[in-house]
């Protein structure tokens, strides 16, 4: 099933659920005609429907919010931190085009600090789906939540079959078993590290490959536990390196006093070359063959460095 | 209507008000400005009772210019959703009686403190009520300063779409922000202009005389099918010439014998002469 489908399915069952929107209908084209009653358009104004997303959710009700997400997160930031965050109330907030989906449309709509933003918040989750058939996994579950989601959307098709069975702060397990390599990534950039992991292990290095899926809870366990297996553990994220997954593994191996072998590769204090996803992914060199190469490039520097620490 | 009992009400009120600006101190001045608006809707307008606090069923207010909450602090006390006890708490750790609202007091709808809120989460409570088809009032208390922020603006036009005619703002028109008259920094005249050319149905009153508060809402919505917007002319630090209209009067912590004087002051006895820090920046 669609996102759409699963939300209109949802609000057949849940005579709470609202589905809301600031004039971003690509995801819930159906909905205003299928379900008025339960829809909400706010126009060009995400700040007036988080509030109000607040008011309907002290009634008792379900809103899911949907927004582009570089406006959502940002331009109405304080409102879902004031409104949403401090009262912890269960709405939900999807933003759409986030990180490398925002594809040509330039650093206005680049959401590449969205996950540190929304992660910052007390009470707020979030979950960052790989494509559409992971969000659909996901998304019967947080729609029972009774806490605030930052859903960051995509409905990329999948290159891979998912487990379908989902829990907030699980990751998915997709190769295990990553003695020299395990790639920790969410989001579109799963399917480049199929490709990465495909061509590393065509060279007989072995790769772990893990969607995280929820950022926030993350499964500190599952972290921990390919942190003391692996040589190399790469952070792959279409966001920012400060405030995404990358700071988030730093900051759980000081909180557990650990050290690691860490390739980040995100976007390094800058914006994205805007342009078409497939384009953009070889010009920031994440696409999985740039990918591969870089974490072979790791992996060798790494073990010059090990060489000469044991020697 | 029973103007003197209300009269009453609103000087304890105050009293409390004054009270609350010692040790710490509070926002006196737009406190005193709202008291008769708030005593006034509590008592004669809006269905809220310590009874139906929790109901789906009451009328909602919120306070969106959350720095006057002293004067729901001390308005709550007399209508007894709040211990009388517990206002000498204000400021202490030991309670959550602190310089803007939050839900752990009884009757507090919404916390606010940062400006330009509380129009949007009205108008969500006011699309289910509406949605519910029930009949519950919504009321949203701006200040004339907060007008500034573009998310009035933004829920203004969202409440006017949406014929939101169970929504009434209240216009705490007390002519100043922090530190200086509306007019003179950031204008907003003709305002009832601006409210009707934004879809809402308008109207003013002196907002310390009841009769003319109980005149503008005898009738409510003002207009089936619109959003009501009611403009009450007030005085910041109403009730105490020595602050009434003084812009360095914002947010005062006075000492005790200034306290003391204050409340004489308030009931004409007395004007005070105020050596305590001015606040002359926010």
């Amino acid at each position: 099933m669609t996102y759409e489908e699963i939300l209109i399915n949802e609000l057949g069952q849940n005579e709470n659920l609202l589905v809301l929107t600031a004039e971003n209908r690509a995801a819930i084209r159906n909905i205003p005609n299928l379900k008025p009653e339960r829809f909400f358009d706010f126009g060009i104004a995400e700040q007036t429907m988080i509030g109000a997303a607040a008011g309907l959710a002290l009634r008792g009700k379900l809103p899911v919010a949907h927004a582009l997400a570089s406006f959502l997160t940002m331009r109405a930031f304080e409102f879902i931190r004031t409104d949403i965050g401090i009262p912890n109330l269960p709405v939900k907030i999807v933003g759409s085009f986030a990180g490398l989906l925002s594809e040509a449309n330039g650093p206005t709509h680049q959401a590449i600090e969205d996950i540190s933003l929304m992660r910052g918040i007390p009470n707020m989750n979030v979950i960052c789906p790989s494509d559409a058939e992971d969000l659909a996994i996901c998304l019967p579950v947080i729609l029972k939540s009774d806490s605030p989601y930052y859903i960051r959307f995509t409905n990329l098709q999948s290159s891979i079959k998912h487990n379908p069975v989902f829990t907030p702060g699980k990751a998915e397990s997709i190769l295990e078993d990553g003695y020299d390599v395990t790639i920790l990534t969410y989001g579109c950039l799963l399917k480049e590290a199929v490709i990465a992991a495909e061509i590393l292990q065509s060279e007989n290095i072995s790769v772990g490959l893990i969607n995280l899926r929820t950022l926030k809870p993350i499964d500190s366990e599952k972290i921990l536990e390919v942190c003391k297996s692996s040589s190399l553990i790469v952070t792959l994220e279409d966001h920012f390196r400060v405030g995404g997954l990358y700071s988030i593994l730093c900051e759980l191996l000081i909180s557990e006093q650990m050290m690691a072998n860490i390739l980040p590769i995100a976007f390094d204090n800058k914006w994205f070359k805007p342009a078409l996803l497939s384009d953009v992914l070889i010009f920031e060199e994440m696409d999985g063959k740039s990918i591969a190469r870089k974490i072979k490039h790791s992996l060798s520097k790494s073990r010059i460095f090990l060489n000469q620490f044991n020697t | 209507m029973d103007y003197k009992s209300l009269e009453n009400i609103s000087l304890a009120v105050r009293e409390h008000i004054i009270r609350m600006a010692t040790n710490g101190g509070c926002f006196i001045g737009a406190s005193l400005s709202c008291v008769d608006i708030l005593v006034y809707l509590y008592k004669n307008f809006l269905n809220v009772t310590k009874e139906n606090l929790s109901s789906l069923e009451r009328d909602y207010l919120f306070l969106s210019k959350g720095h006057d909450v002293p004067a729901l602090y001390g308005l709550f006390a007399e209508i007894e959703f709040l211990d009388k006890d517990r206002l000498s708490n204000h400021l202490k750790t030991n309670d959550d009686i602190y310089w803007h609202p939050n839900r752990k007091i009884p009757g507090i709808e919404f916390h606010s403190g940062s400006l330009g809120h509380l129009l949007s989460v009205g108008i969500g409570v006011a699309l289910d009520c509406k949605m519910s088809n029930q009949k519950n009032k919504i009321v949203v208390i701006l200040g004339d300063g907060e007008l500034n922020e573009g998310s009035v603006w933004e829920g203004l036009l969202i409440a006017s779409a949406y014929k939101l005619d169970n929504l009434m703002i209240i216009v705490d028109r007390n002519q100043f922000q922090a530190n200086e008259r509306t007019e003179l920094l950031i204008p907003l005249e003709p305002l009832e202009k601006k409210f009707e050319a934004f879809g809402f149905c308008v109207k003013s009153c002196n907002g310390h005389d009841f009769s003319e508060i109980d005149e503008a809402l005898k009738d409510f919505p003002f207009e089936k099918g619109f959003p009501s917007i009611l403009i009450a002319d007030t005085i910041r630090g109403k009730g105490l010439p020595s602050i009434e209209e003084k812009a360095d009067r914002w947010f005062c912590n006075f000492t005790r014998q200034e306290i003391d004087n204050l409340l004489l002051e308030l009931h004409g006895k007395h004007i005070t002469d105020l050596n305590s820090e001015k606040i002359i920046a926010r």
